[in-house]
């Protein structure tokens, strides 16, 4: 076997550095709940702009301006579930990494429990078929013509 | 009974494209619905970008349907769509108002000194507050809203002839004469 080199080994581990805390910026926290409360949120919504990062991680404008909004929501006193109201009143669904379940999200949240139900009925009606035991008596003509070919000398 | 078990897959083939059919309508982002699309403007009280000393109010947006672009010297599709907001306000006599979103007020108004200035006039949003009020992600953004200040539509990216004649256009006539 080969012996992985060291800087293999560095790029192996750098697959799993997460790039959840990208963002530094200079806030200035009344207190250090607000500060905690304030990194758990903005890692809790996605960045309207970009496809797939939370607003901590997203240097696009409108993740700062979001950073903003909520420290700003967190000093006026707003709790954690009227800072997501507001941002799902702009923003809707995208702005949540769990949707709301809405006519909407039914799918979504739906369909891979009916792909899980339709997987088990597959599975169900071809196990029950392929279980069961095959018809293989031979009719009385056939049994006989084996008869014949095993009294052969 | 040979025959169902061949229709199986066939059936979890089509409910799979119908799925994934789903799917891909849904792919761009963009097309997200507008949260805000059939409610009045959001209050705010802003600058004017030339008379920073007036605050603009979401009551002066009353009166006439008109687009509202959201733009910044910052953006580059901001600029490549200029001259067709110019052309849309002298040809077409749209009244167009700005949000200069997250911008230098300086470098704005140096740029429509340069290039010209289209607009009725600017709401200077220097901390996106109105933007983010209004459910924007980006510039450009345009809304059209109706006489009465209620947003009709947003148009995500660049105003191109294509989408005024298609879109904004035929909105602006609809709600034009709402009062």
């Amino acid at each position: 076997m080969r012996v992985i080199k060291p800087l293999s080994l560095v790029a192996l581990l750098m697959l799993f550095v997460s790039g959840a805390s990208a963002v530094i910026e200079a806030q200035m926290f009344p207190d250090d709940t607000v500060k905690a409360r304030y990194y758990d949120l903005i890692a809790e919504f996605r960045c309207p702009q970009c496809l797939n990062t939370n607003l901590a991680g997203s240097d696009a404008m409108i993740a700062q301006d979001l950073r903003k909004t909520i420290l700003r929501l967190l000093i006026d006193g707003k709790t954690d579930a009227e800072i997501e109201a507001y941002l799902y009143d702009r923003y809707g669904d995208f702005i949540l990494y769990e949707p709301r379940l809405t006519p909407r999200t039914w799918l979504l949240w739906l369909g891979p429990v009916g792909l899980g139900a339709l997987g088990f009925w597959i599975w169900f009606s071809l196990g029950w078929r392929t279980g069961r035991p095959r018809e293989t008596a031979l009719s009385e003509e056939e049994q006989d013509r084996v008869q014949r070919l095993l009294d052969q000398p | 009974m040979a025959k169902q078990s061949v229709l199986i897959p066939l059936f979890a083939f089509v409910i799979l494209v119908v799925i994934l059919g789903l799917g891909f309508t849904l792919s761009d982002h963009k097309d997200l619905p507008a949260q805000r699309v059939n409610e009045p403007m959001p209050a705010f009280s802003l600058p004017s970008l030339w008379q920073p000393q007036f605050q603009i109010t979401a009551a002066s947006l009353d009166g006439e349907a008109a687009l509202i672009n959201v733009w910044a010297t910052w953006c580059p599709s901001c600029v490549a769509e200029h001259a067709e907001l110019a052309r849309i306000h002298t040809e077409e006599g749209i009244r167009i108002v700005g949000i200069n979103y997250n911008d230098d007020p300086e470098a704005a108004r140096a740029f429509l000194r340069r290039w010209g200035d289209p607009y009725a006039f600017h709401i200077v949003d220097a901390e996106g507050t109105l933007a983010v009020d209004l459910g924007v992600y980006g510039a450009p953004e345009t809304f059209v809203i109706d006489s009465s200040g209620v947003i009709r539509y947003r148009h995500v990216g660049v105003v191109t002839e294509r989408v005024f004649e298609e879109k904004l256009k035929p909105l602006l006539n609809q709600f034009k004469d709402r009062s």
